[in-house]
Parts: C-alpha cells; sequence; structure tokens
C-alpha cells in the first residue's frame, strides 16, 4: 500500500521528518523482526541452531536471540534433528501450544525425510505429515549459514503477507486452524499415519 | 583397578515418607526441556524440592543404528557412526575404524596413526569445552559461557572442515588409514589453535573455577562413589572423577599412544565439581599430546595400499575395538559372517552406561541439581539412544 503514496511526496515529508507508512509493512516490520524460536532441538541439527545462535554466526542480527523454553513465548518452530515416532505427538502438541502466527523451519534431512535414518521402524518420514512447514532446509546438518538463509527467506514471506483482503496471511482466517490434531500410538504406527489436511505428497506421474 | 570382590552397594531408599504427610509431586521433565541435552524424560518424584525418586525415559531418538549397521557394508556404517555422538564424530570413527581393523587384521601407516591422535584430542578439546559451556548454562549462567565455549569450538571445527569437508560429520577415518592426508598447512594452523588454546582455558578457569556460585551449586552435589562407579561399568572422566586410575589410552595403548608422555588426571570426591574439573584437566594433558604429535608426525602415506575398502569383506570371527572417547569408553562390537555386512553390530555407548547411575546421584538433592548433575554426566542423546 506503501507504493500507492507518491514517491516525491513521501521524499518531501521524509525531508521534514515525517515517515509514511502503511499499518502492514509497519507491522510486518516488528514481526520479521523479532521471531524468537523454540529452544528445542532434537539430535545433530540442535548443535549446529545452538551454533547459530552462538557467538560467531549470531542470529540475533536477524531477530532471533530469544530462544524461549516455552512453546507459549515462541514464534518459530526449528524442527531439528531426527523425528522418531515416539517424539512426533510431542512436536506437534508443542506446535498446537505456540501461539498464532506460528512458523516452522524444518531442519536437516531428517526433519524433512527421514533423512538417513529413513529405513528405520520408527522414524518419522518428515514432520510435514502432521504440522504445516514454512521453510525447508536440507543438509546432514546444514551449516548455520543454511539455517540463517531459512530464517531470512522467512523474514521475507513474513513481510509479503497481507493483513486484509483476499489474500490476507493464513493466520488471520479463522476459518484456517491453528492447532492440529496430535497423533496417538497406534498397534503398528501412528494414528494417523499423516494428517491429510497438512500433507500433500508430490503426485508421481510416471512417463510412458 | 582393584582385583577384590566389591560388596553389593547399598542404595538409598527411594521412597521416603514425607514429614508434611503430603502425597509426593510427580514432576516430568522433558523430553522438551531446555536443560536436557537432547530429548531425555525424567519422571521425577517430589518431596518439597527434594528428589526421592527419578525414573529416566529413553527412546525419543532411537534411530536404529545397529539394525541399520547390520543391513550396510562396513564401509555404509561409517558415516552413521558419525551420528552416533555428534559431538565427537572423529572419535567415532576412529573407534569403529578400529574394531574393523581388529577384525581384519589391518595395519595402519604411521602417519595416519598420528593424524588420528591429532583429531582425537583435538575433539576432546572441543566436546569438552561445549560441555563446560552447557554445563554453565544449565547452572544458571545463562548465555556467556555458552558463547565463550563455542567461540573455542568453532576454530576447532573449522580444521575438522579443512580437513574433512565437514563440520560435524567428519567421515574421516577409513579401515587402515584415513581418507584424505592433511597438508603442512593444516598442521601449521592447527598447531596456532591448539598453541592457543591454553590462554582460552586459564580465561575460564578465571571467570568460572573460583566462583563462588559455581562452587556452592557443584561442591558435594551429586557424589558418586568409586564403588558404585566400577560396578556400574563407569568411564571416562566420571570414573576418574572417583578417583579410579582407568584411562583406555594408558591401560589398552591402543593406536600409539604408548609413544606419548600425558598425566592422567584424577579427582577425589567424585562430585559434580570434581568432574568439572577433571575435563579442564584433561584439556590441559591433550594440548600436550597434541604439541608431542605435531612435532613427531612423519610424513608418509596415510592409507594402507592393501586394502581393499569398496567391496571390503573381512574373515569370519569377532572383534571388540574400544578407545577411550570424550565421555568414555567407546566401543565397537563386530561379528563376521564373511559376508559384506558385519552379522551383529553393537555399540557400547559411555553416555548410556554412565547415565545409569543418574537415581544415585540425584537422589537426596534438590529438583534444580538435576540438571546440573545430568549436565556433568555429559550425555548425548544420539549415542544414548542410538
Amino acid at each position: 500500500m506503501t507504493e500507492q503514496i507518491d514517491e516525491g511526496l513521501r521524499n518531501e515529508l521524509q525531508r521534514q521528518g515525517i515517515w509514511v507508512t502503511s499499518m502492514q509493512d509497519l507491522y510486518n516490520w516488528g514481526r520479521r523482526n523479532s521471531i524468537w524460536p523454540l529452544q528445542f532441538g532434537l539430535a545433530c541439527c540442535a548443535i549446529e541452531m545452538i551454533a547459530t545462535a552462538a557467538s560467531r554466526y549470531d542470529i540475533a542480527r536477524f531477530g532471533g536471540e530469544v530462544f524461549r523454553p516455552s512453546p507459549r513465548q515462541a514464534d518459530l518452530m526449528i524442527v531439528a534433528g531426527t523425528v522418531t515416532k515416539k517424539m512426533a505427538p510431542q512436536i506437534v502438541r508443542l506446535y498446537n501450544q505456540m501461539p498464532d502466527p506460528k512458523y516452522v523451519i524444518s531442519m536437516g534431512a531428517c526433519a524433512i525425510s527421514g533423512g538417513p535414518f529413513k529405513q528405520g521402524y520408527n522414524v518419522l518420514k518428515g514432520i510435514d505429515r502432521y504440522i504445516p512447514v514454512d521453510v525447508y532446509i536440507p543438509g546432514c546438518p546444514p551449516r548455520p549459514e543454511a539455517l540463517l538463509h531459512a530464517f531470512m527467506e522467512l523474514q521475507r514471506k513474513i513481510d509479503g503477507q497481507k493483513l486484509t483482503g483476499i489474500t490476507k496471511a493464513e493466520h488471520l482466517d479463522p476459518g484456517q486452524p491453528s492447532e492440529f490434531p496430535v497423533p496417538a500410538f497406534g498397534e503398528h504406527d501412528l494414528e494417523p499415519v499423516a494428517n491429510p489436511d497438512v500433507f500433500h505428497p508430490p503426485k508421481m506421474e510416471r512417463q510412458s | 583397578m582393584n582385583e577384590q570382590v566389591l560388596e553389593p552397594i547399598e542404595r538409598p531408599p527411594t521412597t521416603m515418607s514425607s514429614r508434611l504427610e503430603g502425597e509426593l509431586m510427580e514432576v516430568s521433565m522433558g523430553p522438551q526441556h531446555p536443560s536436557t541435552h537432547g530429548v531425555f524424560r525424567m519422571n521425577v518424584a517430589l518431596n518439597g524440592e527434594i528428589v526421592v525418586k527419578l525414573k529416566p525415559v529413553f527412546g525419543y531418538l532411537h534411530r536404529n543404528h545397529e539394525k541399520i549397521g547390520e543391513n550396510t557394508s562396513y564401509l555404509g556404517s561409517m558415516p552413521y557412526t558419525d551420528r552416533l555422538d555428534y559431538f565427537c564424530s572423529m572419535t567415532n570413527n576412529w573407534a569403529y575404524a578400529l574394531s574393523v581393523e581388529k577384525l581384519a587384521g589391518i595395519e595402519v601407516p604411521e602417519r595416519a596413526e598420528y593424524l588420528r591422535v591429532i583429531l582425537a584430542e583435538l575433539t576432546r578439546l572441543q566436546n569438552h569445552t561445549s560441555l563446560l559451556g552447557f554445563l554453565l548454562n544449565d547452572m544458571g549462567a545463562w548465555g556467556t559461557p555458552l558463547m565463550y565455549a563455542f567461540r573455542e569450538r568453532e576454530k576447532v571445527l573449522d580444521l575438522f572442515e579443512s580437513l574433512s569437508g565437514s563440520r560435524m560429520m567428519c567421515d574421516y577415518m577409513r579401515f587402515g588409514g584415513c581418507r584424505v592426508d592433511a597438508g603442512t598447512d593444516w598442521i601449521e594452523r592447527a598447531k596456532k589453535v591448539v598453541d592457543a588454546f591454553p590462554r582460552f582455558l586459564d580465561e575460564f578457569e578465571n571467570l568460572v573455577v573460583s566462583n563462588e556460585i559455581l562452587i556452592a551449586r557443584t561442591q558435594e552435589v551429586g557424589k558418586l562413589s568409586a564403588d558404585l562407579a566400577i560396578n556400574a561399568g563407569i568411564t571416562g572422566p566420571m570414573l576418574r572423577a572417583c578417583g579410579v586410575n582407568y584411562d583406555i589410552r594408558k591401560v589398552d595403548g591402543y593406536g600409539i599412544y604408548p609413544r606419548f608422555k600425558f598425566r592422567v588426571p584424577l579427582g577425589e570426591h567424585g562430585d559434580t565439581y570434581d568432574r568439572l574439573m577433571m575435563r579442564v584437566l584433561e584439556m590441559r594433558e591433550s594440548i600436550g599430546i597434541l604439541q608431542q604429535a605435531f612435532k613427531q608426525i612423519p610424513g608418509g602415506p596415510v592409507m594402507n595400499p592393501k586394502v581393499k575398502i569398496r567391496a571390503f569383506r573381512p574373515p569370519l570371527g569377532e572383534a571388540y575395538g574400544r578407545i577411550e572417547g570424550p565421555k568414555g569408553e567407546l566401543g565397537f562390537y563386530l561379528i563376521s559372517d564373511g559376508s559384506g555386512n558385519p552379522y551383529r553390530y553393537r555399540v557400547r555407548p559411555p553416555s548410556f552406561v554412565n547415565l545409569t547411575i543418574l537415581e544415585d546421584l540425584c537422589l537426596g538433592h534438590t529438583v534444580a541439581d538435576v540438571m546440573v548433575i545430568l549436565g556433568s554426566v555429559d550425555i548425548v542423546m544420539g549415542e544414548v539412544d542410538r
């Protein structure tokens, strides 16, 4: 909406010390620069996540410095590591406890698809079966730079979210769920095996 | 180690009648907890703030490591060993390579042995550094010591990366040597990092070791007796903190460790403070070993040319290779049936065995001390659950 204001007028106002912007830009600017991740590590990738938060890579430069141990205070869940079927219900529950708007980064091969442990009987083949994922980072483990890149991608996504209109952000739509059913331990596997509202596997088309 | 038969130990009672006639409060700590070092859960029964019962719950990171090892080739398991204890991938590689070399009777060239020692001791440095950072984090020194520790750890990781191509998952060693040779510039860089390390240790010790709060939080907390430690199979710095002189680098003398002069630091009380100090002292000894290795390292090949790594089929037999990992005795037990993959593949993880006495350490202490004790045990869930 800011782009509708005349550039010359805006410059003139800025020279007088008046900053003109839209509510949406201001709101998104605030949101994207204070993404607090959930302090929550699962496996090897968590160590790289800590390294990203530590002195050299310093995710604080991007507004993610405060790792909150409580999901109630977190905006971003970084699923860092192998998700086992024993742990998956807890992760979904943690996600449900986070307040809206909330985002998920799926860090590493294991969180995306099971990675090198995919053949294991109790490794979940990707956390996107139960919760919606915003950014995927491949790697085993991804480097801290990769996590920073994912963080910046997420910032770009937040920046583009609309507050009103038909294309407004999902979390502002009361019809969209903000909580997802927690899978239960079934006889052989988690039940359900995947949440069909969330999980949309790519359709393989055979070329004959 | 003393030879006498040890008496069965008397454990403190796990249930206690409350003076307040109240119910015990049961708390489930974890699996999502900032200080459980991964996904570890403890069901704690509390009388007021005192722990009267502690039941660990594992398995949140069980990744079928051993079964995958039995279904892949011998070489195929090497990258998986990186992901066991993801802090010390180099020592995991070495332990696995050592047991396969034992199984197949493979000689390792001189230069490769030196490189292995250098990398294992560098791993020990970075593991202990980050452990100290995490331990102080658990104690409430939120952030700052961890930042100092990770600053130093990054320097070691840079060396790993330039040598093996990966910061954490190095996958560097092979049966009969190492994957690539280290150039002279790498050795020079490693020397610089190691020479600068004592300064960091002095700084760190000045900051924390004489700190009154640290002493109050760690001394006489989580005492472990030498008897219990030996009976429970505790190894590594935890065992030596109780005053038991048992270091596999000295006992087995695997690799070329007998060539190096180093002392084994021993604790006296077996409490958390001793375990913490043990790590600091071990790092100083590691620096000594590294400096000797840098002086002595010869030229030559880093790989035994006779070994066929790709289609590797060891003869029938079994072997157990163990090394002194940063956390304790890390062993791999392999049974070969002559085929391309092991018939049985078993890992003896130090942090899992060290974790078995957690309840004995925590009973009678406050719930805030549980985190400190757990931090001093030095667990990594990738290794505990496998």
